[in-house]
């Protein structure tokens, strides 16, 4: 553990309560992002992939370990991280623009009233200018193709002054051009700002990335047979810094369903 | 116009524009927030809780004159419609139930609650009819001006919490994670609904209120692409709407308030050929 991490996870169980049982998402979980991290996490579906990053924003608690960021709970610093919905989380059926959905990261800083402040203004057209949408700024999002659409959200993260980007599932609904243009803008930022990202897209992650961990369902796992594939025989030979395991696995069926 | 003519002798008739404008003024406000945080039948729920608020104050008032003769049921409404609004933002959060059943639950209750209780006041049948299908042509002065105070205590809400309103629309987590408590913003929003839904109680009546909140917006929404200028022309469409309708009828057998509606309807497919019109054209000439 090192006192500057941007990140740090400990031991960090999760479950899913519900009337009649409990799921369980994570499983000692063990994690830190270092600062000017690309942190890549890949895992199958209902592997805990975007409960992992809900508990970095302090959307949920874990039951058991803890999560720090920036040395403090998430929920006291959730003004520091910037975060990137799955594509179909902002509703493209409301009226308004990609300005108007930039300046939404603001909203923590703005007053009362149905007017955003000059500052605000020109914190919002910088971010569009640091995602190269600045010509979007009037267009309604409806008419927004998935991978404009996703660099406006990474935009309206930016203009919180973020000082770490989460996304999640970021090439969802982006063609292949597309996602040279993302990669490109997200290495950018990098520069300036530690990324983690969620994909199951374990290629996307395994070409592009600094580091990747692999998430299953109850623990972190990290085993070659889990998603036969040449490609993710290489991703393991990327791991930088392996995610420690507190539950080894069976020998039938690693992310298979239980 | 023979109706400005009459509008001299009876007073009725100008206090009827007046709550027209009234009702538009609030459901143009409020309808855009309606249909872009999609609850149109949250709304038919709250409406009919406030029927049963509404039975439930003409109930005391006749069977307690001494205790209750001062209550209206405008009051009964405000009440049970708000409490509504409280239930359903605190419940659609925390409860495993679908929001569909309790929005079926909360619309069936309300109403029977309503009709049970008008049924056992004695002497007492007409005026649920008249808050059921609305009554334009007989608003007193006194309607009049609590709808005056409901707007403006809508217009103030909308004009601080605009912001937030817009988020919890737009998406609800990036809100929360803004610090906003969207549950709270939520209440609220329902509480503004609730409040408009007693204005347009007196004009169009509950069974038209959905569709005076939504017909306006929704044909906006057609051609405005940001909030505000939608709740303008949502604003000026459902008072040419109330305004002009109610005058063309005047003197004809025609209730004003179902041609109020028809015609909001007629305007909403208009538009929507309108649109498709334009869109087809936008195609051909790209081709």
């Amino acid at each position: 553990m090192t006192p500057e991490a941007v990140v740090n996870i400990r031991d960090v169980s999760f479950s899913f309560q519900t009337e009649l049982n409990s799921l369980l998402v994570l499983e000692g979980v063990n994690l830190t992002v270092e600062p000017k991290d690309f942190l890549g996490i890949v895992g199958p579906n209902g592997g805990g992939k975007t409960t992992l990053l809900k508990l970095m924003l302090g959307l949920l608690t874990p039951q058991c370990g803890s999560v720090f960021v920036f040395g403090q709970p998430p929920r006291k610093v959730r003004a520091r991280i910037g975060y990137v919905p799955q594509y179909a989380q902002v509703d493209g059926s409301v009226p308004a623009d990609v300005l108007d959905v930039v300046l939404m990261g603001r909203l923590a800083h703005s007053t009362w009233g149905p007017k955003f402040g000059s500052a605000h203004i020109d914190a919002a057209h910088d971010a569009l200018r640091r995602t190269d949408t600045q010509d979007l700024a009037r267009r309604p999002i409806r008419t927004l193709s998935g991978g404009q659409r996703q660099r406006v959200l990474i935009a309206r993260a930016l203009a919180a002054n973020a000082d770490l980007l989460l996304l999640d599932e970021p090439t969802t609904g982006v063609d292949a051009h597309m996602e040279k243009g993302l990669v490109d803008l997200l290495k950018q930022l990098n520069d300036a700002i530690p990324i983690v990202l969620v994909s199951h897209d374990v290629s996307f992650v395994s070409t592009h990335l600094k580091r990747v961990v692999c998430l299953n369902r109850t623990a972190t796992i990290h085993a070659a047979h889990d998603i036969s594939d040449d490609v993710v025989a290489d991703m393991y030979h990327m791991h930088v810094q392996p995610v420690r395991h507190d539950e080894s696995c069976g020998h039938a069926g690693h992310g298979e369903p239980q | 116009m023979q109706f400005f003519e009459d509008m001299a002798i009876n007073p009725f008739l100008l206090t009827g524009l007046l709550a027209g404008l009234c009702a538009s003024l609030s459901c143009g406000i409020m309808g855009p927030f309606v249909i872009s945080r999609r609850i149109v039948f949250l709304s038919g729920a709250i409406a009919h809780m406030a029927v049963g608020g509404i039975g439930a104050a003409i109930f005391l008032a006749h069977r307690f004159p001494y205790s209750f003769g001062w209550v209206h049921p405008l009051h009964g409404a405000v009440v049970s419609a708000l409490a509504a609004a409280v239930i359903i933002g605190l419940l659609h959060d925390r409860v495993e139930e679908r929001l569909d059943t309790l929005i079926g639950s909360l619309w069936a209750t309300g109403m029977a609650a309503g009709i049970l209780l008008i049924k056992y006041t004695p002497g007492y049948q007409t005026e649920l009819m008249s808050y059921l299908f609305g009554n334009i042509v007989y608003v007193t002065p006194g309607e009049v001006r609590m709808m005056i105070i409901l707007n403006v205590l809508i217009i103030v809400t909308v004009l601080l919490l605009y912001k937030r309103l817009l988020a919890i629309c737009l998406d609800r987590q990036q809100a929360e994670l803004q610090g906003v408590n969207v549950v709270a913003v939520d209440i609220l929003l329902l509480s503004l609904v609730a409040l408009t839904v007693i204005c347009l109680i007196q004009t169009v009546g509950l069974i038209l209120v959905i569709a005076l909140l939504t017909l306006p917006a929704a044909t906006a929404a057609h051609h405005f692409t940001r909030m505000a200028p939608m709740i303008v022309a949502s604003t000026i469409l459902a008072a040419l709407l109330t305004t002009v309708s109610r005058v063309a009828v005047y003197g004809t057998r025609i209730s004003p308030e179902s041609a109020i509606v028809l015609c909001a309807g007629a305007v909403y497919l208009l538009s929507v050929f309108i649109r498709r019109m334009r869109r087809a054209r936008a195609v051909s000439t790209k081709a």
